[in-house]
């Protein structure tokens, strides 16, 4: 369903047609990481540390070198030394010094599962056999995995080069030696004092969140073919080729040049196929074999060593007049970076209090380290944590002055103008269009019916990103275009960006054939990541329209001996003009094509883009819930999901996107969480226990798109995959405190914590 | 995985045999949803998987109305879930049946596989103990017959000798009158493991109960039968005050751990609302026969 009522007439962008990668992908012919199969080619696998904290005394690999059909072991000592540094992954930064200690554990082990050393064998069979026969002895540290302990003087250090002179508020972080804290951010403007004084109601809560993982259905795999020559190939699952080109090239101190990645098709990322883990250690064990390696992650590794998102725990306090302006607002974030620094903090610092026009507020982020995986981008990095701490204090004003919920909003929120939390004026948003479009819809104006029912809304705030993309183009003398493409395709991208091409082109999408390629076939093109493809690739495929409809105009000018000044191309791809004896003359585009060979040839063209102009989302949801008393469990009843999209280019992936982002909110919710045991072990690290949601405990998910076209973008769009987690946790939770009167402050909410308010405390 | 050896039995005697002649590293394989799984892990170490479904007596089932059920040892979940005289007569078998892994499990996973493992979370259990299951066992010794209520001894273990397999469960005609259920609690809707689960059957004239059964699995060491839950119902009319007593007398037997599943507190009450809800699905099974 869409909300908005008037846009550009387009003839291609707004339909749904078939996506290019679609019969494959049905048909299993579609070739992913794991489908590699080369001459020669080894199988490589990892030893995991058993401990969440140890320091590696000696790893001694004689036995499992003496096993039969063992080709290769290494360890971190195997890699370069490394210097401190920053690589931009697009999504996130990563530190060389410290990525090289995750993918193989240098003197310390920091976390459950940290990889400790990697074989390589004829099968996998006997690579799993040759870990058990390798000797580790480790001297066990006392670990912490609990953000808030992490900061206290008494914790266990991770790193000894980890100092700050910035405490969160009731904690007693030392500040004259070692610390967890790897780093402190403030944003601030206005003035909080004088706010809170102007306010007739003050709440103030603390909040924790569990750590989630983005259980992408597809393990991490990589496989490297490291040639005599020196040149290095990866075949990877991964959402971005070129960034996993630069994190390889700096582990292995080789030329960017050397290295060739070949992105597979992808089963799913979410932001945590960023960050390398296998790649480098294949390329290191191929170097030593001469023989193709090849690596994938059972499922237990990828939820122990791939990156979950922080737990955190959140300080919000807010205040509001008895008419529902808020009016200050003090957000105090502490998010666990599991081993290494580098938690999304940052992100959630900036969206923390975005869905609101208020002038008075001052947000506190803290990085701290923890013995768990290091953690990685995961849809709207950061964002989902401090939004659900924020828009549950909301919900609790709106509660407390007796304001409907969405009124609260809607009296607060931003638009054109509105600076946000650094002072930074917003370019034009959606965010009244969608509390309006919630306002409006059946669900929120439907009667809840049962006992123990309630509803909750939420809102939610992701930037958008923009960043660089590269295409190629070559239109082919039947009319046809090959469309080359840096970008991964996850979610639909081959058809939204051909959709986008044939717009700008004014011929029909089918006509357009889109490939995704390697990083030695196309220009730079950042990752598949921060809500940027569509936005940024679609840039791109505009101005390759453009420029071919530039060369088909100078061909045809050409062709009729006249200036390509009096010659137009139709939004119908008809080329018009007269020729040199003044007679009228047209080509469609099909015709021009035609006459490429004989005319000075083909036209290909290449376009790198790299625009700022992003159009920061807006998303609110309505959730629904009924609580069984008895056992604590939720059914979610009912929910929509609304969001600006700008312009949704392929309607049923936008929406797919959304439902998707919605669902896995709904896990963090109520379901999913990372569970340790008293030694610090992670011990759900499988689908069983960690317990997404399946089809079966979901109802349909409802989306209405709101289409306010960001005037960055030439046909309007704005990214969509990332804003739709944010709002479900405070979503379902507001719900919840409908339905049973309680307010929780931990998610997921889960059938024990229920039971656990609602039984008689023993 | 090591590697090992795989040998087909085409009868009881010849997996006798095979079992004994492998020794302590052999293993029965059935559906192999738990062994091949355990051997993968290198939770068990294995050198010899003696595959018996192609012996006709552990893969065949028969019911007689007067005799009752027999279900060899291997026959796959959905052949019994989806028999029609399993649902009209032992419905909490069929309903433990029905939950246990997914589609492509239960293609392959078997009651007397989840019996072996004696899981103290297994769903079908306790349906099979409440529904007075006897397993026939063969071995280097001969057959013999084991209750199922008293077959498990701890997690994983069971009162199996060594070269022991089940070769078939049978379950008794229930007496006129009679009806049986199961629940489970998981926190998905499905392929979950029970937090807790629970099983009755019984018997009434009217409205006073004359037997019962209860059972629950997930709340001890091995799946408990609850004889103080049938205590609080036989002879006693059908009441919401006797049914809260069953649920008590259920919540008191309970002896849960806490664990990543679920918390004691969670489980005793889980206990006491799980058997209140089977005492209620097998009344009404019982007043439809």
């Amino acid at each position: 369903m869409v909300a908005t009522p008037e846009k550009p007439v387009y003839k291609v962008i707004g339909t749904r047609p078939i996506r290019p990668d679609g019969v494959d992908k049905v048909t299993g012919r579609a070739a992913y990481g794991a489908d590699i199969v080369l001459e020669g080619m080894l199988f490589g696998s990892i030893l995991r540390a058993p401990h969440a904290h140890a320091r590696i005394v000696r790893i001694d690999s004689s036995k499992a070198l003496a096993l039969p059909g063992v080709k290769a072991i290494v360890t971190n000592a195997d890699f370069p030394r490394q210097e401190s540094g920053t690589l931009d992954l697009g999504e996130g930064t990563a530190n060389p010094k410290w990525l090289v200690d995750n993918v193989l554990a240098g003197d310390k082990t920091l976390y459950h599962g940290h990889a400790v050393a990697a074989v390589a064998a004829i099968d996998w069979h006997i690579a799993e056999e040759a870990l058990a026969l390798i000797e580790v002895e480790y001297e066990v540290l006392p670990f912490v995995i609990d953000v808030k302990e992490a900061m206290l003087g008494t914790a266990p250090i991770l790193h000894s080069d980890l100092r700050t002179n910035v405490r969160a508020r009731g904690v007693d972080t030392p500040t004259d030696r070692e610390t967890n804290i790897a780093m402190h951010m403030r944003v601030e403007k206005g003035d909080i004092a004088a706010g809170f004084a102007e306010a007739d109601i003050v709440i103030e809560r603390e909040f924790t969140t569990s750590q989630f993982h983005q259980g992408y259905i597809e393990p991490q795999n990589g496989t490297a073919y490291w040639n005599q020559d020196g040149q290095i190939t990866v075949w990877t699952s991964t959402q971005g080729s070129f960034a996993v080109r630069e994190q390889v090239a700096t582990l292995l101190q080789q030329p960017v040049a050397r290295i060739k990645v070949v992105p597979m098709e992808i089963g799913g990322g979410f932001g945590g196929k960023i960050p390398v883990y296998l790649e480098p250690v294949a390329a290191l064990l191929s170097k030593q074999t001469g023989r193709p390696v090849k690596m994938w992650m059972p499922r237990e590794a990828v939820f122990q060593a791939t990156g979950p998102t922080a737990a955190t725990w959140n300080r919000v306090k807010i205040g509001a007049k008895k008419d529902g302006t808020l009016v200050a607002a003090d957000v105090e974030l502490c998010y666990a970076a599991g081993a290494y620094p580098g938690s999304a903090v940052g992100a959630g610092v900036m969206c923390a209090l975005a869905p609101y026009n208020l002038a008075n507020q001052r947000i506190d982020g803290f990085d701290v380290v923890t013995n768990t995986p290091k953690t990685a981008a995961y849809r709207a990095p950061g964002a989902p944590a401090s939004e659900y701490a924020v828009e549950s204090v909301v919900d609790e004003i709106a509660r407390a002055l007796d304001i409907d919920p969405m009124v609260i909003r809607e009296k607060n929120a931003p638009e054109e103008g509105t600076t946000n939390s650094a002072g930074a004026p917003l370019p034009r948003i959606g965010a009244k269009a969608v509390i309006t479009a919630i306002r409006e819809s059946a669900h929120y104006n439907s009667e809840l019916q049962g006992e123990d029912t309630g509803r909750g809304v939420a809102l939610g705030f992701w930037f958008n990103g923009g960043m660089e993309s590269t295409s190629s183009a070559t239109v082919n003398p039947d009319g046809s275009v090959s469309l080359i493409l840096g970008s991964v395709d996850i979610g639909g991208t081959r058809a939204s960006l051909a959709m986008q091409l044939a717009e700008s082109l004014g011929v029909p999408y089918e006509q357009i054939k889109p490939q995704v390629t390697d990083t030695d076939s196309v220009g730079y093109t950042a990752v598949t990541g921060g809500s940027r493809t569509t936005f940024a690739g679609g840039w791109v495929a505009y101005e390759l329209g453009q420029e071919i409809r530039k060369r088909l105009v100078e061909r045809a000018a050409r062709i009729w001996g006249v200036d390509a000044s009096t010659v137009t191309y139709s939004n119908d791809a008809v080329i018009t003009g007269t020729d040199k004896d003044g007679k009228a003359q047209q080509f469609t585009f099909d015709e021009i094509c035609k006459r490429f060979p004989t005319t000075g040839g083909h036209v290909a063209v290449t376009v790198s883009s790299r625009k700022n102009t992003t159009g920061p989302a807006y998303a609110g949801h309505i959730a629904d819930v009924k609580v069984d008393r008895d056992t604590g469990k939720v059914t979610v009843l009912r929910y929509t999901a609304v969001q600006d999209v700008g312009t949704a280019i392929h309607p049923a992936y936008v929406e797919g996107q959304i439902q998707g982002g919605a669902v896995q909110g709904i896990g963090m919710a109520l379901q999913e969480e990372y569970w340790y045991d008293d030694q610090g072990r992670l011990r759900n690290g499988s689908f069983l226990d960690y317990r997404m949601p399946v089809a079966n405990d979901l109802p349909p998910i409802e989306v209405i798109l709101v289409e306010v076209p960001n005037p960055g973008h030439p046909y309007g769009v704005r990214g969509v995959g990332e804003a739709p987690i944010v709002p479900p946790m405070a979503a379902i939770r507001n719900a919840l405190r409908d339905a049973i009167g309680v307010n929780f402050y931990h998610t997921p909410v889960t059938p024990t914590r229920i039971l656990d308010e609602l039984l008689p405390r023993e | 995985m090591q590697a090992l050896r795989y040998a087909r039995a085409t009868s009881i005697d010849e997996a006798v045999r095979m079992l004994r002649e492998g020794g302590e590293t052999s293993r029965i394989l059935a559906g192999g949803t738990d062994v091949i799984v355990q051997a993968r892990e290198r939770r068990r170490v294995i050198d010899l998987f003696v595959d018996i479904k192609h012996i006709s007596d552990v893969m065949t089932m028969e019911y007689d109305a007067q005799r009752g059920l027999t279900v060899g040892a291997a026959v796959p979940l959905y052949q019994i879930y989806g028999d029609a005289n399993v649902q009209r007569v032992y419905p909490a078998l069929r309903a433990a049946a029905h939950v246990i892994g997914g589609k492509a499990i239960q293609g392959r996973a078997s009651l007397g596989g989840n019996l072996g493992n004696a899981s103290p979370a297994a769903d079908s259990i306790p349906a099979m103990m409440v529904l007075d299951g006897v397993a026939q066992v063969a071995g280097p010794n001969g057959r013999r017959e084991v209750r199922v209520d008293a077959f498990c001894t701890a997690p994983g273990r069971s009162v199996l000798q060594p070269g022991e397999f089940i070769v078939s469960l049978h379950f008794a005609q229930p007496a006129a009158h009679s009806g049986n259920a199961w629940e489970r609690f998981i926190p998905r809707n499905e392929m979950d493991i029970a937090v807790v689960n629970a099983a009755c059957a019984l018997t009434i004239e009217g409205d006073v109960v004359t037997a019962a059964r209860f059972s629950l699995g997930a709340v001890a060491a091995t799946p408990l039968m609850v004889p103080l839950a049938a205590e609080a119902l036989v002879g006693r009319r059908l009441t919401d005050e006797t049914i809260a007593a069953a649920g008590a007398a259920a919540k008191e037997t309970a002896t849960p751990i806490d664990d990543m599943r679920g918390t004691v507190k969670q489980r005793k009450h889980l206990a006491d609302v799980l058997v209140q809800r089977v005492i209620r699905a097998a009344v009404e099974h019982a007043r439809a026969n």
